[in-house]
């Protein structure tokens, strides 16, 4: 073969086998990717055995421990819905009720299981936003 | 004190201006004079940022709360090293770095390359002012770092005890130093395409700089990793979070770039290539910036307000618009000098790991931006997980391990069969070896990790027979001893050695991931004192619950009002192996609607982690005491009732007795991973060949031995 035309061939291949590997991981990132729900849209939408990520807040007066599992409810920021959540893992230090989380859950029965240390606790907003006389002066 | 930092920026800002229209003007029309004062006045640009940042630190050290962002971040409680670190912790304190540090870098590159490639460092010049005067408007419209309040509160918010933690006070300057290193190629690189100087020079000039973005960059995520192990009661170092990513991806670039720029060098090739991977390093580079400042991605670290999302996503599109039409309007000019000869030689060698890397980038890319994806294609926003990830950066992982091998030792051009033979048969019998004691060992289980192990018996086959045939070449030739030998080699070849004791480096560190993460014991339980449990091989027992006050103006602690832990006993087989004493932190909160006692404790919690680290493994742990119990709460609210703030810390004195004398059962998270230490020391080297290879060559040596064998060049021509 003269070497153009194994050039040519060779890019080909190339090509290909990156647009066959590019589409498969654009597959299954599709495929194994958690929506991200509120709890109002979670009890509309949930079904059993697939997983979703839970965001909302903390409600006040729900987290309490049963040896390794940590419960709590999530409600939409606005309040209304509440999700109870049976969750294992690690608890990252600035979870607190009344805080906004992420957690992966699925479905199980009239509950909702966090899979293990899938939860994320934004920055609790005292670091985030400052105080109400900012800009007062710049 | 603050109009002073205002004026700075402002000033910036104009020094900018100027320096950009002068920059333009000058390689325009040609007149030198005017480039020569564009670059000094990127020097001045590095002088005021220089006055502004030491106006904020001055502020911050001073408790100056008139400043807001000394307000929000700081406070009297805080440790003076965490106060003087406490500078980047904030929005505009950080871009203020941000800013300072691409002042500094820009100013050394630019002072470097002051007598060569006029045009293409003018236009470098225009580009680097460029960010800088984005960073400082950021500032002075967006969030500037010197907004005050008048009367100035009496105390501040504190820094976010998560911070204060020693590596957390490098990790910021290290990566940023990475980010604004990896624009100074970027600019150099578009100097070069606008100037229409596409040869390997402005390749050779910022090499060194690309080097020392990939070394700090590097530095900066391992930094993280360890914060992450040992401060975030986690355990974990690494858990693709958004925010690791965004410095991960121009890091791969970078090493890409880094290694695909040596053959532009040596062989004219793949100059498109090259052109794209410092564009991409460079505009990764910003975004990276950008996902951290804000917050458009859930991430652990969203520590950013919302506010600057716009601005960047304006840059970043102007960078990835400018970057494919330079590319495209110069492709004429950037045709490869020769053709790829054989897949069986080091330039093939080197596309795979290129491409291996980018491919590593895209992977990255499209599960970091996925959550933006598919909620522009499908309308709901989802994610993908840290099992997504493994599932395609561990076999590309292994793929750069053994090609990391294979590339310092195949032949330029066209590998033979027998050199082949000659060069990878030790390694290979190595690799082999490890592969049977392993499967003696029972290696079925985990194939991805003792693939792993394989690769990296591969590798230093293949460096220990690089670094042995060098020293044995030189003991032959210059009757040196083994060591001053193996010194002599590396300081002559520095670029060469170096990189080879950066893949040694890199190899351990990933034998240390695959073992940590695939041999790992972990146990997450509730115990009471006197109960212990098993992890590994390992017997951890709670021996007793403790308790500590720290005074509230101790500068040796990170300033926790309270905190409470655990005394516990780790034995193998009946023999003690260590004592550890994990605790959990409880900070001020500064919030009066908590009650006098409530606010010393209602801070947020900090896990302090105690370890034992070894050679082989470490045993982790962490405590989550329960200090909600019914009996512990009633202190609280009594204390809150009847102690005014001044008395309050005697509420707490109660709280921790009554903690010790009656210990409510404790949440532990127990780990066991083996060779973690191993990612660290792997880093180490990675670090120590960096710098070796970034380490200019003294001229003044170079001279000498020039000098040197000339001399005897002529004693041996005389004698003939």
């Amino acid at each position: 073969m003269d070497p153009a035309r194994k050039r040519t061939v060779r890019l080909i291949v190339a090509l290909s086998t990156a647009v066959v590997l590019a589409s498969a991981l654009i597959y299954t990132s599709f495929s194994a990717a958690s929506p991200a729900l509120s709890p109002s849209q979670l009890v509309r939408e949930a079904q059993a055995g697939q997983s979703y990520q839970l965001t909302g807040t903390v409600v006040d007066g729900s987290v309490h421990r049963e040896a390794a599992v940590l419960n709590f409810a999530v409600e939409d920021r606005a309040g209304g819905t509440r999700i109870p959540v049976a969750y294992t893992g690690t608890v990252p230090d600035p979870f607190r009720e009344g805080r906004e989380v992420i957690v992966t859950v699925r479905k199980q029965g009239a509950t909702f299981v966090g899979e293990r240390d899938s939860l994320i606790t934004k920055c609790p907003s005292k670091y985030k936003t400052a105080p109400a006389s900012e800009n007062q002066n710049s | 004190m603050a109009g002073l930092g205002r004026v700075c920026l402002l000033l910036a800002l104009v020094v900018c201006l100027y320096g950009i229209g002068a920059a333009l003007y000058g390689v325009r029309s040609g007149r030198i004079e005017f480039s020569v004062s564009a670059r000094r006045s990127v020097y001045a640009l590095a002088g005021i940022l220089s006055v502004a940042i030491l106006v904020l630190e001055i502020a911050f050290l001073r408790d100056d709360f008139a400043f807001n962002t000394v307000a929000d971040t700081s406070s009297r409680t805080t440790p003076a090293l965490y106060r003087a670190a406490a500078v980047w912790s904030s929005q505009e304190g950080s871009l203020l770095l941000w800013a300072w540090l691409l002042s500094l870098w820009a100013s050394l590159a630019l002072f470097l390359t002051r007598n060569r490639m006029r045009e293409v460092a003018s236009y470098a010049t225009a580009i680097l002012l460029g960010f800088g005067a984005f960073f400082v408007s950021l500032m002075i419209f967006y969030a500037t770092p010197f907004a005050t309040t008048n009367p100035a509160p009496a105390e501040g918010v504190g820094l976010d005890p998560l911070l204060r933690f020693p590596t957390m006070m490098i990790h910021p300057p290290m990566l940023y130093s990475g980010y604004t290193l990896c624009t100074i190629p970027l600019a150099f690189g578009m100097g070069a395409l606008l100037a229409r100087r596409v040869d390997a020079e402005w390749i050779r000039a910022t090499r060194r700089f690309a080097l020392a973005a990939w070394l700090f960059l590097g530095m900066g995520i391992l930094l993280g990793a360890r914060w992450s192990y040992s401060e975030l009661g986690w355990g974990g170092y690494w858990g693709w979070d958004a925010v690791e990513n965004a410095s991960l991806m121009p890091w791969l670039t970078g090493t890409a770039f880094l290694h695909s720029l040596m053959i532009q060098e040596k062989r004219g090739m793949l100059k498109v290539w090259n052109a794209s991977l410092v564009l991409a390093t460079g505009t990764l580079a910003i975004m990276g910036t950008f996902l951290v400042r804000s917050g458009v991605l859930n991430s652990i670290h969203a520590f950013g307000g919302a506010t600057l999302g716009v601005p960047f996503v304006v840059l970043i599109a102007a960078l990835i618009a400018g970057s494919i039409y330079l590319v495209v309007s110069r492709r004429d000019m950037l045709r490869t000098e020769h053709r790829l000869d054989s897949l069986l030689s080091r330039e093939s060698i080197f596309l795979a790991n290129n491409l291996v890397l980018v491919g590593l980038c895209f992977v990255i890319f499209w599960g970091t931006y996925f959550p933006l994806i598919s909620e522009a294609l499908t309308g709901r926003e989802s994610s993908v997980g840290p099992p997504w990830f493994d599932r395609y950066t561990v076999p590309l992982a292994l793929v750069l391990v053994l090609l990391s091998g294979v590339g310092p030792v195949i032949a330029w051009r066209r590998a033979t069969l027998a050199n082949a033979r000659r060069n990878f048969a030790v390694p290979l019998a190595l690799a082999l070896l490890v592969l049977v004691v392993l499967l003696g060992a029972g290696a079925g289980e985990k194939p991805l990790a003792n693939a792993m192990f394989c690769c990296g018996a591969f590798v230093f086959g293949c460096i220990g027979q690089e670094f042995f045939r060098g020293v044995r070449a030189r003991r032959a030739t210059a009757q040196e001893g083994a060591m001053v030998a193996l010194l002599a080699l590396v300081r002559r070849n520095r670029r060469r050695y170096g990189g080879y004791i950066v893949h040694v480096g890199m190899a351990v560190l990933f034998i240390g991931v695959a073992a940590s993460s695939s041999f790992q014991h972990a146990s997450e339980l509730g115990l009471s004192p006197g109960q212990s449990t098993r992890v590994g091989a390992y017997t951890i027992r709670y021996v007793r619950p403790t308790a500590t006050i720290t005074p509230k103006y101790d500068a040796a602690h990170t300033g926790s009002t309270l905190s409470l832990g655990a005394v516990l006993d780790v034995t193998r087989q009946g023999r003690h192996v260590a004592t550890l004493e994990p605790s959990e932190g409880y900070y001020a909160s500064e919030e009066q609607a908590q009650g006098s006692v409530g606010s010393l404790i209602g801070g947020q919690p900090v896990s302090h982690v105690s370890m034992d680290g070894g050679v082989t493994r470490d045993v982790w742990t962490a405590i989550e005491p329960d200090i909600e119990t019914p009996a512990l709460h009633r202190i609280v609210t009594v204390g809150n009732r009847t102690l005014p703030p001044e008395d309050a810390l005697v509420a707490i004195g109660y709280l921790a007795r009554a903690y010790l004398q009656h210990p409510p059962q404790a949440q532990f998270h127990f780990i066991v991973s083996p060779l973690v230490m191993w990612i660290w020391i792997g880093g180490l080297i990675v670090f120590g060949g960096g710098l070796i290879a970034i380490w200019p060559a003294p001229s003044a040596v170079r001279r000498r031995v020039a000098i040197r064998s000339r001399a005897r060049a002529a004693q041996g021509l005389a004698r003939a």
